[in-house]
């Protein structure tokens, strides 16, 4: 069997492969498993509670606070229901802003570092106001 | 490929039927669809309230008066300052009589009323064509009254701004979070906009919720009059049942809330 042109097209594929191939040659053995974030949530808010207790046991608001923060919204934007949520009977505003950072007033360091690990941006800080952070 | 003619007014035969069948159950022939007019909320609120406005005008006498009363209510929303008066983001704002009130402008009219500053802000209509034109529910009517933007749902496609016949809403064509004023101060108890969406009077909703009344209405020393117009024994209900009001282009059939004492 003869293949016409042959040798432009194995030089042709060969210099396809090494392009398709670059990004992983250029970066063997850089590659890293990101670290796990260790996320302190010891604002000075927190430390005051006695019971340390959020609207939710902490696994459920790792995988859903995302939700628990849409229905919040939907209640209060689109229904006006705001009753608060009632925590041993502490009142936490159904808010971002004026509810979840009271307490979490370290945005950084509560909602940032696990966002940037999961690599997921929300867009909630576009108009929401970060609480001003004490650098200690 | 070849087809006898016949074969192919069948199978043409066919195709059309199933067009047509099939709209049919889809629902695309139009039934079940409103038209624009009949989508418009009903006159009365599904809670029975009306929240409503008075401006009494003849109260409002020097410019410190109006100045005071809109600061009061940009800077608890956080609303943008932009120089350019394209980019410009109001909630309440001024606007001379004619533009006020167009068409009842006339060269008898008191002197000083041409120049005189007139209060305007959203009219949170009966009838809101924001409401109507909005393709994501982003404008919507509350069970008392109150027509709010939820902005969280916008996507910025100006349609309301189109719609509303009083220009009372803006677009943030700026990141709002530029603006040389919200440098300064931004209230942290409220949100600011995003680039890209659109914003108007709420009538601080949130307020009421806590039981406070409209921020102009608190700075106003009792020029702007907020409450329920459909409560006759409330002080607005009593204001409208023995003052003459007008509201502005009321020919429209947006039904507005905002009623002017001149």
């Amino acid at each position: 069997m003869k293949i016409y042109n042959g040798g432009k097209i194995f030089i042709g594929l060969l210099v396809f492969a090494v392009l398709a191939a670059s990004p992983f040659i250029f970066n063997m053995g850089k590659s890293k498993t990101a670290e796990k974030p260790d996320i302190r949530i010891d604002t000075p808010e927190i430390l005051k509670l006695e019971d340390k207790k959020c609207v939710a046991p902490r696994e459920q608001m790792r995988a859903t606070h995302m939700k628990v923060l849409d229905s919040w919204r939907d209640a209060v934007v689109r229904n006006d229901d705001r009753s608060p949520v009632l925590v041993s009977g502490r009142q936490y505003d159904k808010s971002l802003q004026n509810g979840c950072m009271k307490c979490h007033s370290n945005k950084e360091e509560f909602c940032d570092k696990c966002h940037a690990y999961v690599e997921v941006k929300p867009t909630c800080w576009e108009c929401h106001i970060e609480p001003k952070e004490k650098k200690s | 490929m070849s087809m006898r003619r016949r074969d192919f007014l069948k199978l043409a035969g066919f195709t059309a039927l199933a067009g047509i069948g099939g709209s049919v159950l889809t629902g695309g022939n139009g039934k079940g669809r409103l038209e624009a007019a009949q989508a418009a909320p009903g006159k009365v609120t599904p809670s029975g309230k009306r929240l409503a406005m008075v401006i009494d005008m003849s109260r409002l006498k020097s410019e410190s008066d109006v100045k005071k009363i809109t600061d009061a209510c940009h800077r608890i929303h956080n609303v943008p300052y932009f120089d350019n008066p394209k980019n410009e983001i109001k909630w309440i704002w001024t606007e001379t009589f004619e533009h006020a009130f167009p068409g009842q402008k006339h060269k008898f009219l008191p002197e000083g009323f041409k120049s005189k500053p007139f209060f305007v802000l959203c009219n949170h209509c009966e009838n809101p064509s924001c409401v109507r034109v909005c393709p994501t529910q982003t404008m919507f009517k509350r069970a008392d009254g109150v027509v709010v933007h939820d902005p969280h749902r916008c996507i910025g496609c100006k349609y309301c701004m189109a719609a509303c016949p009083y220009g009372a809403i803006s677009y943030n064509l700026n990141d709002p979070r530029h603006a040389k004023n919200l440098q300064d101060y931004v209230n942290p108890g409220f949100p600011t906009r995003a680039i890209g969406v659109v914003e108007k009077c709420t009538f601080c909703v949130e307020r009421l919720a806590k039981g406070l009344k409209p921020a102009c209405a608190e700075a106003s020393n009792g020029a702007i009059i907020f409450g329920d117009a459909n409560d006759p024994s409330s002080e607005i209900g009593k204001l409208l049942a023995s003052r003459f009001t007008i509201r502005r282009r009321p020919e429209l059939g947006e039904e507005p809330n905002v009623y002017y004492i001149i």
